[in-house]
């Protein structure tokens, strides 16, 4: 019926532009060759719908920012992430600076030298001056903006040898992950595709003698303050580990280990009780009650509160259930770290054969 | 050399009259006439452009309501629509369907193909293609793989869906995802044959550039749309055969047991026997291709746009060097900065600065060339035909889409947008709505070339481009927001995170903005299929156009020009040229000096 109705407004909707082509067409008085090209009328009219619509693109940014500057990512929850804020702010600024100037510009001339009867254009061709002025100003702009991202570019990717940081590994495979914790050596034990049976489901090399205080777990919890470097390995596919709220980004590529460091500076805790968080919770928790209400109507489950916790997203298509491969991540204090650490099973005394 | 091109093409005409006789197959199918397998292109290209829009818009209604049934859903997809709930591998397969047909078979095909057809041998005087045959030949070939890509639809296990890019493994094992199974196999061997057929195509466009110019007709005084054209199949013929190389390796991974790409992989139960390859060379060989195809589909639309803006605005196109020089440097660029899709990929982090240093370069020629189409319109006399309005709304999506490469570019940004919605918000404008409002403009300014001096309706290209306008800003800007709220792509619905749960109106937002945007290109295709038969028939160079292609006849002949080949006195942009006394235009009374006039008197020689 809906397929019938759609398929039907479609053929109303062609009809009524026919129509509507018919009416103009029946609508000129005389009929020359040069009728479909534009005359001084449509010069008018396109012309000022040229700077009404620079007048849209303005609004629609300034609506857009009203109304959803609110669902960007609250502060950055780690070292690095403040550098990327801080860049992302400059350039953020930059292109809009660019954008508002140049859009201007451009819809502005097309409004102001629309075409009118006798109006002569001028003859414009070549100004050797003006263009090296905007040759040489993207250049400088650029220069500055390469070298202020390399720098932080190299500040996050190269880890400093003196930072001793805790080896953390995360595992992706379809579709799910699990982290897998180096334990007191600091030193994860080997581990290949070849070796996954039963419980082992890393493929952790049992017999080697640093995987036995390796500890796997299915929540991934972090120290607050501590540095950690994550190894990551991906079972099948290509998966990315993506952690938004800490600016973390590395993809998980099977035949190779690549790594990601950062040193989160807020715990979870911490950013439950940070204001655009707060706010940004209540907000989709109003979502959910509104949504609820329509699921009990109709006798469904209402939706559970929402509350805040960090994410690990699967972020490059891995096939089918890629939508919903998650981990949460707790940050905490050096303390409840430890206490949680210790409650977990290490690879001894899960996997090996006594 | 042009002056031996002119004696070639002078012995082409004193035979040309031996090949009248034409059969309906000669003339409209197995056509060697380049203005015909123009319009095959054109023809072909729009219609895999209907496909790919409407599955945009399949999928668009599943992100915006994901917990809705659409019974359409049921009739479009059949079995992976059952009771009006879309499947997760259809969405899947729908989004890389999209990217495909939409890069390659409409951006790449569908414009360059069109216009470097129809436009080469008629702006630089030529008969013809340098081998009509070829030409032909690359015409059938992409329609082939058209058809092979359409038929993919229909197989069992469904279409490929590992993303436009199919990067492996995911690409390379059906026990992955459904798709990677017979669909992905017709999507390599479609592709296969694409890249031949593309390959054909721009051997042959670079060829007649070069040896068939008509006597006068320098490289300076090419239009610099044949500039576009001639740089665009130049980048081809570089990079599609790595594509094809790839393309040639994931099919002997999948088929053949080698293992360029796969290696430690346990999937379904067991281990794979694949040892020692790397996805990640499958990336680089990928985007070794994939970041100059971006300008494969750009830079014909910014050629089309350059002679469009020029013409319209009845001045020359400001800067004709320095446009000249950023399309070559572009191309040269686009070759030396794919890793920047790659930052994350695992590859090595000091790769990821020089490949950032490399992409902000590409901005400086990029704003050279949109400041040069803001100059041109400075002081002008703006026709505002429709071809204008799209060469306008071009320049426009082309900066603000350009402006977030800038963020996208850096790496260290990009770490944390990489794979979001900024990404697809950003490629989306800077090359998919500038490259088609680029397709566009060259629709409606050519169409009189094509349908023998027919004009389409202006009042409905005004309704196509102001609604299309409003529609593409209205899909693309809002969802920059979602990006940077973290949310990545290709997830078939975002209800699996309540984190996300206050972006769904901006989903819904962006698919009422998509739908209407759509509906405007149904004004465009009534507007292209009833002015096709029912056009009125404008002036010989109805937009007062210098370049050469309005001197030819209107009625399609095999050789274009009755007589001989005009030969060229001067650059493609005196527009508006005055006396050196200033009194009035070089050419009293009328505002252009078309490219065959010699030199008039009074007039001051200029050298550009």
């Amino acid at each position: 019926m809906t397929a019938f109705l759609v398929v039907l407004v479609i053929v109303l909707f062609g009809v009524a532009l026919w129509q509507m082509a018919k009416i103009f067409e029946l609508s000129k008085p005389e009929s020359d060759t040069t009728d479909q090209i534009a005359n001084d009328q449509d010069n008018q009219i396109n012309g000022k719908l040229m700077l009404m619509f620079v007048g849209f693109i303005y609004v629609l940014a300034f609506i857009s920012h009203y109304k959803w500057s609110k669902v960007f990512l609250p502060q950055a929850a780690s070292e690095h992430g403040v550098d990327i804020d801080q860049l992302w702010l400059i350039s953020m600024v930059l292109i809009f600076v660019v954008g508002i100037i140049t859009q201007w510009l451009l819809h502005y001339f097309a409004f102001k030298y629309r075409g009118r009867q006798g109006q002569k254009a001028t003859f414009f061709a070549d100004n050797d001056k003006l263009e090296f002025i905007w040759t040489i100003i993207p250049v400088i702009v650029l220069a500055g903006l390469i070298i202020y991202g390399l720098f932080t570019w190299s500040d996050i990717m190269n880890l400093e040898p003196d930072e001793d940081p805790m080896v953390v590994e995360l595992y992706a495979y379809q579709f799910d992950w699990r982290a897998r914790y180096s334990g007191t050596d600091n030193v994860l034990g080997d581990a290949n595709v070849r070796l996954i049976e039963g419980a082992n489901v890393l493929g952790i090399d049992v017999t080697d003698p640093n995987s036995q205080d390796d500890v796997v777990v299915s929540e991934l919890h972090l120290p607050v303050g501590k540095k950690v470097l994550f190894k990551m390995r991906s079972q099948d596919v290509l998966h990315s580990a993506y952690m938004p709220h800490f600016r973390a980004q590395m993809n998980c590529v099977p035949g190779m280990v690549t790594q990601f460091a950062f040193t989160p500076t807020m715990t979870t805790q911490d950013m439950r009780m940070n204001e655009d968080m707060v706010a940004k919770v209540q907000d989709i928790n109003n979502i959910r009650r509104e949504k609820s209400k329509v699921l009990e109507a109709n006798g469904d489950e209402a939706l559970a509160p929402y509350e805040f916790d960090y994410l690990l997203l699967c972020n490059k298509i891995c096939g089918n259930n890629h939508y919903n491969m998650q981990m949460k991540i707790v940050v905490e204090t050096q303390e409840e770290f430890e206490a949680w650490l210790a409650e977990q099973k290490s690879v001894a005394n899960t996997l090996v054969v006594q | 050399m042009s002056a031996h091109a002119h004696d070639l093409a002078a012995e082409q005409h004193e035979d040309h009259g031996h090949h009248h006789k034409e059969t309906f197959v000669t003339k409209y199918i197995f056509s060697q006439d380049h203005k015909m397998i123009s319009k095959q292109y054109l023809i072909t290209g729009l219609f895999m452009g209907i496909i790919g829009i409407g599955m945009s818009l399949i999928f668009r209604m599943q992100l915006a309501w994901p917990d809705k049934q659409f019974p359409i859903y049921e009739v479009l997809l059949g079995k992976w629509g059952l009771d009006g709930v879309m499947d997760p591998s259809v969405y899947l397969a729908l989004v890389t369907i999209h990217g495909t047909i939409m890069v390659f078979f409409v951006l790449t095909a569908g414009l360059s193909g069109t216009f470097s057809n129809l436009l080469i041998p008629l702006q630089i005087g030529a008969r013809d293609m340098a081998s009509g045959f070829l030409n032909m030949v690359s015409y059938w070939l992409f329609f082939l793989s058209s058809l092979i890509m359409v038929m993919s639809l229909f197989v069992e296990a469904g279409p490929a869906s590992a993303g436009w890019t199919i990067y492996p493994p995911l690409s390379a094992l059906p026990q992955a995802i459904p798709g990677s199974g017979a669909g992905m196999t017709l999507w390599l061997v479609s592709m296969a044959i694409f890249i031949a057929s593309s390959l054909l195509g721009s051997l042959n466009y670079i060829v007649t550039v070069i040896n068939l110019r008509t006597k006068g007709m320098s490289m300076t005084r090419l239009p610099l749309t044949i500039w576009a054209f001639f740089v665009t199949a130049i980048i081809g013929v570089v990079s599609f055969p790595v594509l094809l190389s790839a393309a040639l390796m994931l099919i002997m991974d999948r088929s053949f047991g080698t293992s360029f790409f796969l290696s430690d992989i346990y999937i379904a139960g067991e281990v794979l026997h694949h040892q020692g390859g790397s996805p990640v060379l499958y990336e680089h060989l990928f985007w070794f291709l994939g970041h100059p195809e971006v300008y494969i589909v750009l830079l014909p639309a910014l050629g089309i746009t350059s002679e469009v803006i020029a013409t319209n605005a009845r001045k020359p196109i400001f800067g004709y060097r320095a446009m000249v020089a950023s399309i070559i440097a572009i191309a040269f660029l686009s070759t030396i900065v794919w890793g920047h899709h790659m930052f994350v990929s695992g590859m090595n982090p000091f790769l990821g600065s020089v490949f950032t240093f490399t992409t902000l370069l590409i901005a400086i020629p990029s704003a050279v060339k949109a400041f040069n189409y803001i100059t041109t319109l400075w002081k002008g006399n703006l026709q505002m035909n429709p071809a204008m309005l799209f060469s306008i709304g071009l320049v426009s999506t082309f900066i603000t889409g350009g402006l977030t490469g800038i963020i996208l570019g850096d790496s260290a940004l990009d770490i944390n947008v990489h794979d979001t919605y900024f990404v697809v918000a950003h490629f989306h404008l800077v090359m998919g709505i500038s490259a088609l409002y680029g397709l566009f403009a060259g629709v409606y300014h050519w169409f009189p070339k094509m349908f023998e001096g027919r004009l389409m309706n202006k009042n409905l290209g005004y309704v196509h481009f102001w609604v299309t306008a409003i529609g593409a800003y209205g899909v693309f800007f809002p969802m920059h927001f979602i990006g940077m709220a973290g949310l990545p792509r290709r997830y078939y619905t975002n209800t699996a995170f309540p984190y996300f749960d206050d972006l769904a109106d901006v989903n819904v937002i962006i698919t009422v903005f998509a739908f209407i945007a759509a509906a405007a290109q149904l004004v465009f295709l009534y507007n292209f299929i009833s002015s096709m038969f029912f056009g009125k028939v404008g002036p010989k160079n109805p937009w007062k156009s210098n370049t050469l292609e309005w001197t030819a006849e209107v009625k399609h002949i095999h050789g274009n020009w009755d007589g001989p080949i005009p030969s060229v006195h001067r650059w493609a942009y005196d527009y508006s040229k005055r006396n050196e006394d200033d009194s009035d235009y070089v050419v009293p009374g009328q505002d252009f000096v078309p490219q065959v006039l010699p030199l008039q008197d009074k007039e001051e020689e200029m050298d550009h």
